[in-house]
């Protein structure tokens, strides 16, 4: 789509009426901040909202996960190998980058297939990595997992954290916490889960919602679609990214995924322990599972207390309703990870929310 | 500051910024780092440039370029910005122990070719050699020596100016980061590598009057130069997303990466601020020379949002172009 179009496009976004306030959530932290970074955010209809939900997988990941990571670092000299993402967040009492100056091995990587090849290169250093993510990320931990055990690779593990977004979303709904008409749902995960696993929220909960892409084109069009639905009361689940998500996902990346992990309850920030919906690796490949390999007691995991990343997760505040929002808390002095991971909410209105 | 050093002290953001007022200029004096990208000197014969730069990169032979074409054009470029005419450079090289003689040997040919084609002469040195792992393969520091034949290419800044650009953008970080992590589809891209003094000879020769502000975007990027001049200021800096220059391949890979190309260091490029109505010559002037041919005006400068820049996308929407606040790192998905 060409530049003029685009600009039309967004001119008639712009100048939507709507019948009353609306207010939407996205569920996807790319979502959060490519509504930004697109500047489709400042050419919203007047009256219509945008929620940022607990589709940032760093942000919704406890501090407990970061301080077992460390204490593992420290007390078995294992490497850690991460995306980028974790490496500045805070834990309990420290962070990787922190720790990362007083010694601990460090390893950034783009894949887990990444990681896997730093073990493979240096077969005399143990490298965990810290799979934390969505359904995007979890077929490829899988893969690497299983070519770790194809390839007799022994010293490579993963510290599972992986979460599963659809649970999450019905976890929000049921609370009832905040009120949301629909939802702008998150493009990469459908394309491995498909657009089916949604439907819930339309059938069950009377909200509708649209899978959407990542462009300002893919933006646009999947809100008005939205806002449409919702002023019509069409409780449906629409597909608008066709180009990349099939409606049935991706079954074959759903077939490794679950060949290699099984479904867990797991602990969301700011949420709680929601059922079934954490990945864990499953009895045949314990071997792999740092969890298992190397036990250590972390310290009891604390919070800031005046740090805000739980209600803002559920959709109750936006960024800038905490208190220590731009003052104690800034992306290079962070309380809390949604001011750090590149997808967390607060890092998105920090960076693009002061014009 | 943090009780440590860390990585981030290092990629030209707030952190570093943090580092060099809390420490380096507390104890060594506020001349001893210089908001410029040099130093100038008066002397009774007339004004020199003096800067020195050390260069660390990995890989060090990239597609464009190596570590030895970008210690001799990062210098010859960090004089060029100040309107000086680079004419020495200082070559001091740490070598890690089992570096390949052949390998050092391209450097140094490179260097040469870089010096050659920049018009400067390399005419002191030093050499170390340290135990391996004590360094990464070789750093290389250049110092250089212009002279200031006219000004200090700094006038008032005011809106109306234009923001313009000699070519495409963030084509060196991507190529840099593409290799580090291995990316196999990194084919196509190369670095841009090249000495800025030709091209900004011939605008300032042909508009003496009109630059008022130049830099080259090397670490963190054109937006964090732009970050820079709106510091304080009672302008903005807006620039069009659609008169970017971007090359597809770069926009494929900083996709990939979560990186933004405006983000990316550049290592052939100078930003100019220029009088609105001399921005076309400019341009023109740029695009007759090879190092210029993709010149554009990217930006203009605006009353709106004072101490500012931001961007103004394909939507019509604007938003803010921020200041880094440490090194870009992959993210998850």
């Amino acid at each position: 789509m060409n530049n003029d179009n685009i600009r039309e496009l967004a001119d008639a976004f712009r100048s939507l009426r709507l019948k009353r306030d609306l207010r939407i959530m996205e569920v996807c932290g790319t979502h959060t901040t490519e509504f930004f970074r697109t500047g489709v955010r400042d050419v919203f209809p007047e009256g219509l909202a945008l929620i940022d939900g607990p589709g940032c997988p760093v942000c919704v990941t406890p501090n407990d996960y970061l301080d077992r990571a460390i204490e593992i670092a420290r007390v078995h000299g294992v490497t850690v190998a991460t995306f980028g993402d974790m490496v500045k967040v805070p834990s309990s009492y420290s962070s990787l980058a922190a720790e990362k100056a007083q010694g601990l091995h460090l390893e950034v990587v783009y894949s887990p297939l990444d990681a896997l090849e730093f073990a493979a290169a240096n077969p005399g250093i143990e490298v965990m990595f810290l799979s934390v993510g969505f359904e995007t990320t979890a077929p490829t931990e899988a893969v690497a997992v299983q070519r770790a055990r194809e390839r007799n690779i022994g010293n490579f593990s993963i510290l599972c954290g992986n979460k599963l977004t659809p649970p999450a979303v019905k976890a929000l709904l049921d609370a009832g916490e905040t009120r949301i008409d629909g939802f702008i749902l998150p493009g990469h995960v459908s394309a491995i889960i498909g657009v089916e696993p949604w439907r819930f929220a339309a059938d069950s909960y009377g909200k509708p919602g649209v899978v959407a892409g990542f462009e300002a084109y893919d933006l646009i069009t999947a809100t008005t679609t939205l806002v449409r639905l919702i002023e019509a009361k069409r409780y449906v689940v629409e597909n608008g990214y066709a180009r990349v998500v099939r409606d049935r996902g991706n079954p074959k990346a759903r077939e490794i995924m679950y060949t290699v992990f099984e479904e867990r309850d797991a602990h969301w920030r700011g949420i709680g322990i929601i059922p079934d919906s954490g990945l864990a690796l499953r009895d045949a490949y314990a071997d792999f599972d740092a969890w298992l390999r190397f036990p250590v007691e972390p310290p009891p995991a604390r919070e800031h207390p005046g740090c805000r990343c739980g209600d803002l997760l559920r959709g109750l505040i936006l960024p800038t309703d905490c208190g220590l929002f731009g003052t104690a808390c800034t992306p290079e002095n962070a309380v809390g990870p949604c001011m750090v991971s590149s997808e967390g909410p607060c890092s998105a209105y920090y960076k693009y929310g002061g014009l | 500051m943090a009780d440590r050093i860390l990585a981030g002290h290092g990629s030209g953001g707030k952190l570093m910024n943090e580092m060099i007022g809390g420490l380096i200029r507390r104890i060594l004096g506020m001349e001893s780092v210089q908001l410029d990208d040099s130093a100038v000197l008066h002397t009774e014969t007339g004004k020199i440039a003096f800067t020195t730069d050390t260069f660390t990169i990995t890989p060090i032979e990239f597609p464009g370029g190596t570590i030895g074409s970008l210690a001799v054009n990062g210098t010859v470029n960090d004089l060029a910005v100040m309107g000086a005419k680079p004419l020495y450079l200082s070559c001091a090289l740490i070598l890690e122990e089992g570096l390949e003689t052949a390998v050092l040997e391209r450097i140094l040919v490179s260097m040469r070719s870089a010096a050659d084609a920049a018009g400067v002469s390399i005419v002191t040195g030093d050499t170390k050699v340290v135990e391996r792992g004590k360094a990464d393969k070789i750093f290389i520091n250049t110092a250089g020596i212009g002279i200031l034949e006219g000004m200090v290419q700094r006038r008032p800044i005011m809106p109306g100016d234009a923001v313009l650009i000699n070519g495409f953008i963030g084509d060196h970080g991507i190529v840099i980061m593409a290799l580090r992590n291995r990316l196999s589809f990194s084919r196509g891209l190369i670095s841009d590598c090249a000495p800025m003094n030709g091209l900004i000879g011939s605008v300032i020769a042909a508009f003496p009057e009109s630059v008022k502000f130049m830099r080259d975007p090397t670490r963190g990027g054109v937006a964090s130069v732009l970050n820079e001049i709106v510091k304080g200021a009672d302008f903005g800096i807006g620039l069009a997303e659609t008169a970017l220059p971007v090359r597809d391949e770069v926009r494929g890979v900083s996709g990939m990466l979560g990186i933004d190309p405006l983000y990316a260091a550049n290592e052939g490029k100078v930003l100019m601020v220029v009088r609105g109505e001399d921005a076309d010559g400019i341009v023109e002037i740029m695009r007759s020379l090879p190092e210029g041919r993709d010149a554009a005006v990217i930006g203009r400068v605006s009353g709106d949002y004072p101490g500012r820049a931001y961007l103004e996308t394909r939507t019509g929407g604007r938003r803010i172009l921020p200041l880094l606040i440490e090194e870009q790192l992959p993210r998850i998905c």
